[in-house]
């Protein structure tokens, strides 16, 4: 089954062109990855699928509905879906529990006992459990990032949305937040996901999609995409991030 | 920022082993001589100014008359408690005010920002309203709703002077205050907004919940500063007749020609507003200090 599917997704911001004739499938338990050098389109896309940008054209269908109708109710269509933000945009006045437990509370009607209980457990899972009454700015880029992939977990999304999460991480800090998207992978978490390490797109994806200009250029296995890739603006793309060590 | 995982105690032991080298000895002493430099030439510069201020002033030709009719130390302990009975009328209305503005430039605010369809009127009435009351003079506003309100004779309307002049300020100075607040909730980052939403927090929950307390936060130390410029706009009031500190020091004066009673009524004033200015002046430091701490994390 189908989590989500785009088809032929138009988006310009004035007279550029950011996302053209973009389409995508999306199957339960699947992780597909975005790649591609920055200004390719690939936030713009994650926002979109998230409605916190409209589409000039195309459809987004998620489980079955149509998302991009403009009847539809945003706020009932967020709840299915979780974002985590490349500058991890945590709730700098409210805790790190506080932060987790706000839209099970709110949006999902738990009760406070049950929110803070799953939240404590999911604390704990990813070893952050001593950190629960500490304020965002109290962590490491690390830690708060782990804490902002918990948030969006704590709603139980269909779908999770991950916009170059590493990208504001020191090279140290990077693999800690790789490792808790590798457990979400494992626990058959469907997401898509845009990043700038490689070697993790390898590990992770099911599907690679390299975007340039707003298009997808490529698809296929991460095997075929960044090992075996057919078109030059691929094959030129990842000698460009091979040079910079990035491979 | 980077954060190592050293263990902590392994930085104290490290401290306190610590003694510094001849270099760091030497830069000691002359830091200090540079100190004791800066703090000598800083005593010096005051002593210059305020000496030449005293002098111009008492050497001046009408120094003797102004003395005694300014500053006649014992008629100013005579009419000590009648200008303060009047700042009582000043703190009570700055207090009942304070609380009526918070409330309506809140809403003010709230409904300038809002995005509804529904809520078009208001957004369009709270933007005339705060454009109209920060347009006007506060002298005039009270004097229009003090003797504009009883002109109309309208039943059950108050013609208070008190309750008239506390209308009038709670009127402008909502409009100020809501400007304010509007701002502080501009300048939360849309990323805070963006992030709420997508967790599915409707508009008004993104609101209440992460928006206005980081705005409140920020625009604390600016509504303390309305907050003084409001103890000191009670004294307008005064044209209306209440008999705040302004105007029993103005019964005073015309009945002896002394204006001793004014002087007594600046210094009441400036006895309430001057720790209120250096609490505000904290409160601004220690949340600059906070973003900054923020802004490093």
């Amino acid at each position: 089954m189908n989590v989500l599917e785009l088809i032929n997704l138009r988006k310009s911001f004035g007279s550029e062109l950011v996302l053209s004739d973009v389409s995508l499938t999306v199957p339960e338990h699947t992780a597909t990855v975005l790649i591609g050098a920055s200004g390719s389109g690939k936030s713009t896309l994650l926002r979109c699928i998230n409605l916190l940008d409209s589409i000039d054209d195309g459809q987004i269908i998620l489980d079955g509905e149509e998302i991009s109708d403009p009847l539809i109710d945003v706020d009932q269509v967020r709840r299915k879906l979780g974002m985590v933000f490349q500058a991890f945009n945590l709730f700098p006045h409210k805790s790190v529990l506080e932060n987790i437990t706000l839209a099970p509370i709110k949006v999902h009607g738990l009760s406070r006992d049950e929110a803070i209980a799953q939240a404590r457990e999911l604390l704990n899972r990813f070893g952050l459990s001593d950190k629960a009454d500490q304020y965002p700015d109290r962590l490491s880029g690390g830690q708060q990032q782990r804490v902002a992939i918990i948030r969006s977990l704590a709603v139980k999304p269909r779908l999770l949305l991950l916009d170059e999460v590493t990208s504001a991480l020191d090279p140290v800090l990077v693999n800690e937040v790789l490792a808790v998207v590798r457990d979400l992978k494992q626990d058959g978490i469907t997401m898509v996901l845009a990043t700038h390490e490689m070697g993790f797109a390898t590990q992770v994806a099911d599907e690679v999609c390299f975007l340039e200009h707003g298009e997808i250029v490529e698809r296929g296995t991460a095997d075929q995409v960044l090992h075996d890739p057919q078109m030059t603006q691929t094959q030129d793309f990842l000698r460009r991030v091979h040079e910079a060590g990035r491979l | 920022m980077t954060k190592t995982n050293s263990p902590i105690h392994q930085q104290v032991s490290r401290a306190v082993s610590w003694s510094p080298s001849p270099r760091e000895q030497d830069r000691a002493r002359i830091r200090k001589l540079i100190l004791r430099r800066r703090i000598l030439v800083s005593v010096i510069s005051s002593a210059i100014v305020l000496g030449l201020f005293v002098t111009v002033l008492i050497t001046s030709p009408g120094w003797k008359v102004v003395k005694t009719t300014f500053f006649d130390v014992n008629y100013g302990r005579q009419v000590l408690h009648l200008v303060a009975r009047g700042l009582i009328t000043n703190i009570q209305l700055t207090i009942i005010a304070s609380i009526a503005i918070g409330l309506i430039s809140l809403l003010l605010a709230l409904g300038r920002t809002s995005r509804s369809a529904a809520l078009t009127p208001l957004r369009f009435l709270a933007t005339a309203y705060v454009d109209i009351f920060r347009g006007i003079p506060l002298i005039l506003v009270i004097l229009l709703i003090g003797f504009g309100i009883p002109a109309l004779q309208l039943q059950g309307v108050t013609s208070n002077v008190f309750v008239l002049g506390t209308t009038a300020i709670v009127l402008t100075y909502s409009a100020y205050v809501a400007e304010v607040i509007r701002s502080g909730i501009l300048s939360v980052h849309p990323s805070q907004r963006a992030a709420a939403r997508s967790l599915g927090l409707t508009h008004n929950q993104t609101m209440r919940h992460v928006v206005l307390p980081q705005a409140i936060r920020r625009v604390v130390p600016p509504i303390l500063n309305d907050f003084i410029s409001l103890l000191k706009d009670t004294g307008l009031v005064s044209i209306l007749g209440v008999i705040d500190a302004v105007r029993a020091g103005q019964i005073e004066s015309s009945r002896t020609f002394n204006y001793t009673p004014y002087v007594v009524a600046a210094v009441l004033f400036l006895l309430i507003t001057i720790p209120l200015t250096r609490y505000t002046d904290y409160v601004l430091m220690k949340s600059i200090d906070k973003q900054n701490a923020q802004g490093a994390a």
